[in-house]
């Protein structure tokens, strides 16, 4: 499309900047779209497993849902308290709500369909999930008020935490792919296991999947996880004193961030656009079906693990992480890199 | 000439925000504005072509020391009038320092520009056609294994040197023991009785 645009009469310089622009809002529109059925899945998922109806009201099955949320919540006044930190308080949710949005530039949808193709995406992915920390603490700290202070360190503290054991988890990945390129990974996984795509199909590389998917819950500090917004402790976390739109953003970003890491472990694990079986007529079911099918089906996971689990306590979550995470991943980027010197790189004969 | 224009709008913002992180009244504000400088830093190494180094600059400085610092100066209940009353003090000792740093600096560039240490090396500083990480894998790897495994080596005795300074053994408390939880299983702690009316429990 870059190519088209070039070869039009925008010349190269314009027609770069032009079809990067078309091609961030062909992502970010439908992500938009995407995030607001999600949360409209979420709370139907929610309901159903506590037998409940769930939204069902606004439009067929409630489907409008979210939009009329989204309309409410534009309509309200933003309250900003006079003793929060005026410019960081604003910005805090400015900058969870572009994180979130940011990491999409990287995961391919389909064969060649990603906006940024860079040798480093899994670095830059992990780089700006690093960042996403920063929404929150910021919004802890200006609103000058307890309860979100006390999530904010919670937050600091947990994904730090968690961030270490995902770094270990994707070594074995980046090994066996060879890559950090996401469509190399993806690419590299086609027929891993005799007919089957993906690395998770993979019985050594199995457990780092499940731990992917259990640190991925506790990085978006989603339920079992979600001590930064514990209600019953924290009011609602570092939202307390967010009204409106920046709250809206808030909760925008959380959900864009639960469908990126749905997306990461459907692309890390489990074959992103690849279907799951390699056998040519699923081929010619689109790419993107294949992924947003997994994306969903990891969201469903998210939600029931959501509506089932107990929160857990903050030492329990440390223990998770440093205590049982850190040392098995530890131990797995070993296994793989001695599998593979082994028996691929014969180290041996 | 966008290139050109990225390189300058990076550069002020660095110097911007590094002045700011020492003139913001607010130890917060610094250690934000600090942020924002090693962001943009890694975004001039993006410019050179070092993503890798990029990159790892975000997420090890910014996504994780950063973020411990900002959480160590959130808590602390800074004196500010204490801090002014250091500033003149401090100010030619900080002075001889910038002195310092400048003047290697300018070492370091003429020394490049003279060419000494390896000027094969030189004449081909970066290798465009093997991706960043492969080439610093490669060096780290092979050349400097020695040295790069040295520095792992005392990498972990500090971090072993400060839990030994912090951890401490305290007497009286109780902690959980995780295992034993889990081992506990219903039939050890409740049992059913079939309670006559009009008398109390027996515990």
């Amino acid at each position: 499309m870059t190519q088209y645009f070039q070869d039009s009469w925008m010349g190269y310089g314009f027609g770069w900047l032009f079809a990067t622009t078309a091609l961030i809002l062909m992502i970010a529109l439908p992500l938009m779209l995407a995030v607001a059925m999600i949360i409209y899945a979420d709370r139907k998922i929610w309901a159903a497993m506590a037998l409940r109806r769930g939204p069902n009201v606004v439009g067929p099955f409630g489907l409008l849902q979210s939009f009329a949320d989204g309309l409410k919540v534009f309509l309200k006044e933003t309250i900003i308290p006079s003793s929060a930190n005026r410019g960081l308080f604003i910005i805090a949710p400015v900058i969870t709500f572009t994180l979130a949005m940011l990491a999409w530039a990287v995961i391919p949808f389909g064969p060649g369909m990603v906006l940024s193709n860079i040798n480093a995406g899994l670095l830059f992915l992990l780089a700006i999930s690093s960042l996403g920390v920063y929404g929150i603490i910021i919004a802890g700290w200006a609103s000058n008020s307890k309860y979100p202070f006390y999530s904010a360190l919670r937050a600091a503290a947990q994904m730090v935490s968690y961030e270490v054991s995902i770094g270990f988890v994707l070594i074995p990945v980046v090994l066996w792919a060879g890559t950090f390129n996401l469509g190399g990974i993806i690419e590299a996984q086609r027929s891993h296991v005799f007919f089957l795509n993906g690395f998770g199909f993979n019985p050594l590389l199995f457990p780092m999947a499940v731990i992917f998917l259990i640190s991925a819950m506790a990085e978006t500090a989603r339920a079992p996880f979600d001590l930064t917004e514990a209600e019953s402790e924290l009011v609602a976390g570092y939202q307390t004193e967010y009204s409106s739109m920046s709250f809206a953003l808030f909760w925008l970003g959380e959900y864009g961030n639960v469908l990126l890491m749905c997306a990461l472990n459907a692309t890390l694990f489990w074959g992103g656009w690849l279907p799951p079986i390699d056998w040519e007529p699923l081929y010619w079911i689109p790419g993107i079906f294949w992924l947003f099918l997994k994306i969903f089906a990891f969201f469903f996971i998210f939600s029931w693990v959501k509506a089932t689990v107990p929160r857990f306590r903050y030492d329990q979550l440390m223990r998770l992480g440093w205590k049982i995470f850190l040392p098995i991943s530890l131990l797995w980027v070993f296994l793989v890199s001695g599998y593979l010197m082994v028996f691929r790189y014969g180290a041996l004969s | 000439m966008i290139q050109t224009f990225v390189f300058y709008l990076f550069a002020t913002l660095v110097i911007a925000s590094a002045a700011m992180t020492i003139v913001a009244r607010n130890p917060v504000h610094s250690v934000l504005w600090l942020i924002l400088a090693f962001f943009n830093g890694a975004g001039l190494m993006l410019l050179l072509g070092a993503e890798f180094i990029a990159l790892l600059l975000i997420i090890v400085y910014v996504g994780a020391v950063a973020v411990l610092f900002l959480f160590v100066v959130m808590m602390l209940d800074v004196d500010f009038a204490a801090l002014r009353a250091g500033f003149a003090r401090y100010l030619p000792f900080g002075t001889l320092l910038a002195l310092v740093l400048l003047a290697e600096i300018i070492f370091a560039i003429a020394a490049w520009n003279i060419g000494g240490i390896d000027n094969g090396v030189r004449a081909a500083p970066t290798d465009t056609s093997i991706p960043n990480i492969q080439a610093l894998g490669t060096i780290l790897f092979t050349r400097y294994l020695f040295i790069f495994e040295a520095a792992g080596l005392v990498l972990l005795v500090a971090m072993i040197g400060a839990i030994v300074l912090t951890h401490r053994v305290r007497s009286g408390t109780r902690p959980q023991n995780v295992s034993q939880q889990i081992r506990r299983r219903p039939q050890d702690a409740t049992r059913n009785v079939d309670q006559p009316s009009g008398q109390g429990v027996q515990l």
